[in-house]
């Protein structure tokens, strides 16, 4: 399926957020993450069944002001 | 010491922690600073990137509060999107409320501030507004469930320092029981002790810190003359007057003619 990863569009045969995220090798506690424009909660990445064309955003801390 | 929903801090400056020229010395403004509550933000992570890991430990170990922003959203849904996000990588309830509506001047699109405002007080956030210094939205703000005011001085980034001062003294006396704080534009230490001395609880900053030639001394300096300013505050100020007055008594001077 197709997949719009923070504006990237990748190919994968991932079907819930999680293994998606294990597919491209984000790993950490320091994760957020939201799909189609939603907040999916770290314990919820196994229950999210993804679709194709799904946008999904990966944020993770950096410096601000 | 001021205390910002609940929460007592020990340092009146709160810290950015962008634009210095490595971790080390990021950690050592900090550390100078004596700052507990430092400002972060949320980016894209690469695909097997471990940026936002690496920085993440460096915050934790300078054991300080953090507070999320959300620097970079021109709308309302994109920053009540990332202000959830950040919730749930930092683990707290506090959110600086950004939603910019001018990339010129980045100045705050009021509007969208206080629906904002309104949606995230609605769903437990604690918000602190990055706001303008305009009364009527203040009480926006405050109607919309915020308890702390974050007005600018000048524009991010800009270390022109306090640009209206009478607006800022109204917004203090306007509201004498929500904590202030002045929050963008200051580039130096007398910048700091000029709002502090008109009353505001705290100040925020990054640029007039990160930018310096050094940092960690840049910090210690802000840190003493916000406290200074807060002290002079506090001490009753002599107003200014038209007219010399003498400071030493003429009455029993010498005369010698």
């Amino acid at each position: 399926m197709t997949y719009i990863v923070n504006g990237e569009t990748v190919e994968s045969a991932a079907a819930t957020l999680s293994e998606l995220l294990s597919a491209l090798d984000y790993e950490g506690d320091w994760l957020a993450t939201a799909v189609n424009g939603e907040l999916v909660h770290r314990e919820a990445r196994n229950a999210v069944r993804l679709s194709d064309g799904d946008r999904i955003e990966v944020l993770s801390p950096m410096q601000g002001g | 010491m001021p205390i910002f929903y609940g929460t007592e801090v020990r340092s009146r400056l709160f810290l950015g922690t962008a634009r210095y020229p490595s971790p080390a010395v990021l950690a050592e403004a900090v550390r100078q600073s004596g700052t507990d509550i430092v400002t972060v933000s949320l980016r894209r992570e690469t695909a097997g990137g471990r940026s936002g890991g690496a920085f993440f430990e460096l915050i934790r170990e300078l054991g300080v509060r953090v507070l999320p922003n959300t620097a970079g959203c021109h709308s309302v849904s994109e920053a009540v999107l990332t202000a959830k996000m950040a919730r749930e990588v930092f683990s707290t309830n506090w959110i600086k409320l950004e939603v910019i509506g001018h990339q010129d001047t980045l100045q705050p699109d009021v509007f969208g501030l206080v629906e904002a405002a309104c949606i995230l007080a609605g769903e437990g956030f604690e918000v602190f507004p990055y706001t303008t210094d305009d009364l009527v939205v203040a009480e926006r703000l405050v109607e919309a469930g915020c308890k702390v005011l974050m007005p600018w001085c000048a524009p991010i980034g800009s270390a022109m320092g306090p640009q209206n001062v009478p607006a800022l003294r109204a917004m203090r006396a306007h509201f004498p029981d929500v904590p202030l704080i002045v929050d963008a534009g200051i580039g130096r230490p007398s910048h700091a002790a000029t709002v502090m001395e008109l009353g505001y609880d705290a100040v925020l900053l990054n640029t007039a810190v990160a930018g310096a030639a050094s940092p960690a001394a840049m910090a210690a300096a802000f840190a003493k003359a916000i406290e200074a300013g807060h002290a002079a505050c506090h001490a009753g100020m002599l107003e200014p007057r038209d007219m010399a007055v003498p400071s030493t008594p003429v009455i029993g001077k010498a005369v010698f003619t």
